[in-house]
């Protein structure tokens, strides 16, 4: 027998676990129904605050509403694909305050697999749908000669951008294994990081800008951004970090990888 | 080769004590505390002890979620430590408090979740899940949400839920706690069963001493993190309950009974309870004793419950149970 199941098994696993999940959801429809439309429409406040703020200037910083629109809807429709497929991986720390963690480690299964599929947020695909909205509307709006090459960046923003966020997820929530309070924290990042990769980095401090590219929020839509919209980064950074995008995924998911081991270990050898 | 084999476990935590408003203490507690013992395959061992003896924390390191601080332990020919995963492919885990069935749903998807993630083929898993069926009399509630079952009926779907990979060992935390007579006798004639026919390891914690008297051919008592008993039922009656109780009813009260080798340790008017040492006199040289000072009308012997004899064990054979001081955790 195989020590670990295969890619396949996994995926099948992770299938079942969504679908019970849906259900047990759907238990309580009315709630669920609610919860999604509330999402929908506290999601278009964004796009209200947006509005707004082009009603008193042409642009901002330089970019056109539709330009803003094109950033928004790109690392929104990231985030929210990242915010239904991960996010609930912050059940961790309720998880191990409720000592219910134990049981994922005594499953043949990897535990993020398993806290991925179980608590997965259907819910929240009501932001989904909102962020494709918006893009569909960006992409005719926006000043761009369409080519393959663009549009297949598109695509790639949104799939490195749901990489990035889902690696950041995990790695924040993962402090819940030293610290057990540790949600806000990890909200801090990935909340905090989305509302900052809705608008043009020029309009941030110095200091923001630098934290946004360490803490990698900059390479989901800015940078690629500038490529496809055909504009100059005017904070000098190299070409290249607009296709840096995948390199920079790669990298968070590898440091995710290992603080989520050492994680597991260290709640192992510590017990909770 | 046994199927389980610790040597010389140990298990400490760290835990910060509040002092004050601020300031903690750092305190290392020894929650296990040289552990050693062997269990054979197809043995039913029940493992007790008082709260925060370190029952819970044993269980945790024979399945590897919990790593020991120093000692060995082998399971299944596996090192928990670093095989967790294959490991859990071999055992069945149930914590009589904490739920693995999915609350929402009914026990039929529960099964068929587990049959997913455990990789089993989908005709042993139904010929299995039927065996099963069958045995608990699951049939009624398979389509209930679990959250609507009763206490019992929850039992019996987390007993099967853990054999449904037909594991080689099977932990139980507390099976019994909280169950009506009759869904405790049913948990215990389906562990009885499970063991003698498809030859599963048993090794569970409890409280409920009758759990072990009805079911254990092995006890091990654990006390402070250590091992204070480890051998059959009736031997630790013989070893430590030396004491018996004579309960005569006197034709009138009567004051103390005073005679050789037993003491009055209880009297309810006409009624005295003595409590004697079962090698120092006995039964009938007591009721001869007492029939010399005052007319008996009735009597009885009673043997040792095992619950007063585990609970003299429990820190020095005080008759407390438990003792002074809290302890950190199960």
């Amino acid at each position: 027998m195989a020590e670990l199941p295969t890619l396949a098994e996994q995926a099948t696993i992770w299938r079942r676990l969504v679908g019970a999940r849906i259900r047990a959801d759907w238990q309580y429809r009315t709630s669920f129904v609610l919860f999604t439309v509330s999402q929908f429409t506290a999601a278009f406040l964004d796009i209200v605050v947006i509005v707004i703020l082009f009603s008193n200037v042409d642009r901002l910083a330089g970019w056109s509403i539709a330009e803003v629109a094109f950033l928004y809807g790109t690392a929104t429709l990231a985030f929210a694909l990242g915010d239904v497929f991960i996010s609930e991986v912050e059940l961790l720390s309720h998880h191990i305050r409720q000592g219910s963690f134990d049981r994922f480690l005594l499953r043949p299964v990897g535990p993020l697999l398993l806290l991925c599929g179980q608590e997965f947020a259907f819910r929240r695909a009501g932001k989904v749908f909102q962020a494709v909205l918006v893009l569909g509307v960006a992409l005719t709006q926006v000043p761009v000669d369409w080519h393959a090459g663009r549009a297949a960046m598109v695509v790639a923003m949104v799939g490195v951008g749901f990489v990035i966020f889902g690696g950041i997820w995990v790695i924040a929530s993962s402090v819940a294994f030293w610290a057990v309070e540790a949600r806000e924290l990890a909200n801090t990042f990935t909340y905090g990081g989305n509302f900052v990769s809705h608008y043009p980095l020029e309009i941030f401090s110095g200091w923001l800008r630098r934290l946004v590219t360490v803490v990698p929020i900059a390479f989901v839509s800015y940078h690629p951004a500038l490529w496809v919209l055909g504009r100059k980064d005017p904070n000098g950074a190299p070409g290249w970090f607009s296709f840096a995008g995948p390199l920079v995924a790669i990298a968070v998911v590898l440091v995710a990888r290992v603080v989520w081991s050492s994680g597991i270990r260290h709640y192992r050898s510590t017990g909770s | 080769m046994p199927l389980i084999e610790l040597q010389d476990v140990e298990r400490e935590f760290v835990v910060h004590r509040r002092e004050g408003r601020v300031r903690r203490r750092r305190e290392v507690v020894r929650a296990v505390d040289g552990v050693s013992f062997s269990v054979q395959e197809g043995e039913i061992v029940g493992y007790i002890g008082p709260n925060g003896a370190g029952k819970s924390t044993t269980i945790k390191m024979l399945t590897g979620i919990l790593m020991p601080t120093a000692g060995s332990v082998r399971v299944a020919g596996l090192d928990p430590q670093r095989s967790r995963t294959e490991l859990a492919m071999r055992i069945g885990v149930v914590f009589g408090q904490r739920n693995q069935l999915w609350w929402d749903l009914p026990l039929r998807d529960s099964f068929e979740l587990l049959r997913h993630v455990y990789r089993v083929p989908a005709d042993d898993h139904g010929r299995r899940l039927a065996d099963f069926v069958e045995l608990l009399d699951l049939g009624p509630f398979m389509d209930t949400p679990v959250r609507q079952l009763s206490l019992g009926q929850k039992m019996r779907g987390e007993i099967t839920a853990a054999l449904l990979h037909a594991p080689s060992i099977l932990y139980l935390d507390e099976p019994t706690i909280g169950l009506d007579v009759v869904s405790k006798s049913r948990v215990r004639d389906f562990l009885a069963q499970i063991n003698t026919e498809l030859g599963v390891t048993v090794i569970l914690t409890t409280h409920d001493l009758s759990d072990v008297e009805r079911l254990c051919s092995r006890l091990m008592v654990i006390d402070l993190g250590r091992v204070v008993y480890d051998g059959t039922v009736d031997d630790l009656k013989l070893r430590h309950g030396q004491y018996r109780t004579l309960i005569v009813d006197l034709e009138r009260p009567n004051g103390p009974l005073a005679v050789d080798g037993a003491e009055v340790v209880r009297i309810e008017g006409p009624r005295q309870w003595l409590r004697f040492h079962r090698e120092r006199t006995t039964a009938a040289d007591l009721i001869a004793g007492i029939a010399r000072i005052t007319p008996i009308v009735d009597l009885t012997v009673e043997e040792p419950l095992i619950e007063d004899v585990i609970a003299r064990m429990y820190s020095g054979g005080n008759g407390e149970p438990g003792r002074g001081g809290e302890r950190l955790k199960d």
